[in-house]
């Protein structure tokens, strides 16, 4: 179809969508398309909304986590436990292990990890609000909750040296064999990591 | 064309939404980068690690198209020094300068065989961080920037041998340095001398000496510092000598 059989405000709205994951030009289009199908129960909703975020939703000042309030619901709640802080790369990894209701202390947002290689340095990222906290706060425990990755794991040996001079433990997640998982089936890495971290039974 | 090959991921990084271009140095085509399809994905997320040995397959219309690798792991070396501070920082040096300072599609058998070494011995700290100074040396000469440590500069002679001029790459001889010490380098004897042992400050002259080298001679050319991982290994192994040292104090007081 030729550009300009499409309006500069339809076409607009496909190129803004074509920007978001996931969706490539064709797809930007069908959601247009669809958008404007359901116009009053999606489209006007959803601009409302997008406009609502956009201007309530900001980076919790304790933790990095993303709430409409400051500080967040997660900082904010009495219930959880103060003297644990888990440390995850990214909002999405918060909302992970909030999802497993794993974890009932609090948390803190990095917001990136550091890559030697990529040449991410310690200021690019929300280390020194982590060691402010560990240090004032009433935190015991630091769980490093980060990616079992090259960059993960050199971050997390990275906080664990920043970490020394406040007076708290330092743990981070086991690596291994996951729930439900056949050894037959687990890759090279994740089977190695498992011999190396085994421990009595 | 295609190719077939064994390397060790140097580094990933992503290519759109699902896909990755991963550079890998090979034991025959040397460092090489190419599309790997889903390198983003859950299953091939442990493979692109940086220092895992893999078998490569490269595929590409004309030989000096991108291409694409199929990757298989052979043997995952970096789940195996996760849990090691140092023996990470060294994994991730290594990959940094051998990413930096190799030229592309250029086969460096030795190199690629030294590399190895290395990585097979980082359950052992007293002898991975000399090793890796000798493979930066090796380094050095396979890419023409070879340091004489054979000679000194100045008299010819073979005897005595503890500093390295900076300008001419040449070992320098007690006697003859004395008057220059504060501006040449360290020359530690076990970068000589295959027998003789290497002290942790031993290892950090030895890397001193190879990472001014590899700055001044190789990364200038591109107007390019030491790579960040290279800074952050020399920093924790200063931090381990001099935790040696004061060690060492504590046992034998004077």
């Amino acid at each position: 179809m030729p550009a300009s059989t499409i309006g500069p405000e339809l076409q607009r709205l496909i190129d803004l969508l074509t920007k978001m994951p996931g969706l490539g030009p064709r797809s930007a289009k069908r959601a247009a398309l669809y958008l404007l199908k359901k116009r009053e129960p999606v489209m006007r909703p959803l601009a409302f909304a997008l406009a609502d975020a956009a201007d309530k939703v900001k980076a919790c000042s304790v933790c990095g986590n993303w709430d409409s309030i400051d500080p967040c619901a997660v900082c904010a709640d009495p219930q959880r436990n103060t003297s644990v802080l888990c440390v995850v790369q990214d909002v999405a990894d918060l909302w992970a292990l909030e999802r497993a209701g794993a974890h009932r202390g609090r948390y803190h947002v990095l917001g990136g990890l550091l890559s030697p290689l990529d040449g991410v340095g310690p200021d690019d990222i929300n280390i020194g609000g982590l060691v402010a906290r560990s240090g004032v706060d009433d935190v015991s425990e630091v769980v490093l909750a980060l990616a079992a990755t090259v960059d993960g794991q050199t971050t997390a040996h990275y906080l664990t040296e920043q970490l020394l001079t406040c007076s708290v433990t330092v743990t981070r997640l086991s690596q291994g064999v996951p729930v439900g998982g056949e050894l037959d089936y687990l890759d090279e890495g994740t089977l190695a990591a498992a011999m190396k971290t085994r421990r009595p039974f | 064309m295609e190719w077939s090959d064994l390397g060790i991921v140097l580094n990933a990084k992503p290519h759109g939404e699902t896909h990755s271009v991963v550079e890998v140095f090979t034991r025959e085509q040397g460092r090489w980068a190419a599309l790997v399809y889903g390198g983003q994905g859950r299953r091939m997320q442990p493979v692109l690690q940086a220092g895992n040995s893999v078998s490569v397959d490269w595929k590409g219309r004309l030989s000096e198209s991108l291409g694409h690798f199929s990757l298989e792991m052979s043997h995952p070396r970096a789940a195996e020094v996760m849990h090691d501070r140092l023996a990470l920082a060294g994994l991730s040096s290594t990959c940094a300068i051998a990413s930096a300072c190799l030229p592309e599609r250029e086969a460096h058998a030795r190199a690629f065989h030294a590399m190895a070494v290395v990585f097979d011995n980082f359950d052992a700290v007293e002898i991975w961080p000399a090793l890796m100074a000798r493979w930066e040396l090796g380094l050095l000469a396979e890419v023409g920037f070879g340091l004489t440590l054979d000679r000194c500069a100045a008299t010819g002679g073979c005897e005595n041998l503890i500093y390295v001029s900076p300008r001419s790459a040449c070992a320098v001889s007690a006697q003859a340095g004395e008057p220059y010490k504060d501006k040449l380098l360290p020359l530690p004897a076990f970068l000589c001398d295959g027998t003789a042992s290497a002290s942790a400050a031993d290892v950090l002259d030895a890397l001193t000496l190879t990472g001014y080298f590899i700055e001044t001679r190789i990364l200038h050319l591109a107007n390019r510092p030491l790579p960040e991982a290279r800074l952050r290994l020399m920093a924790l192994l200063q931090a381990r000598a001099s935790k040696a040292a004061e060690d060492e104090e504590d046992d034998n007081p004077a």
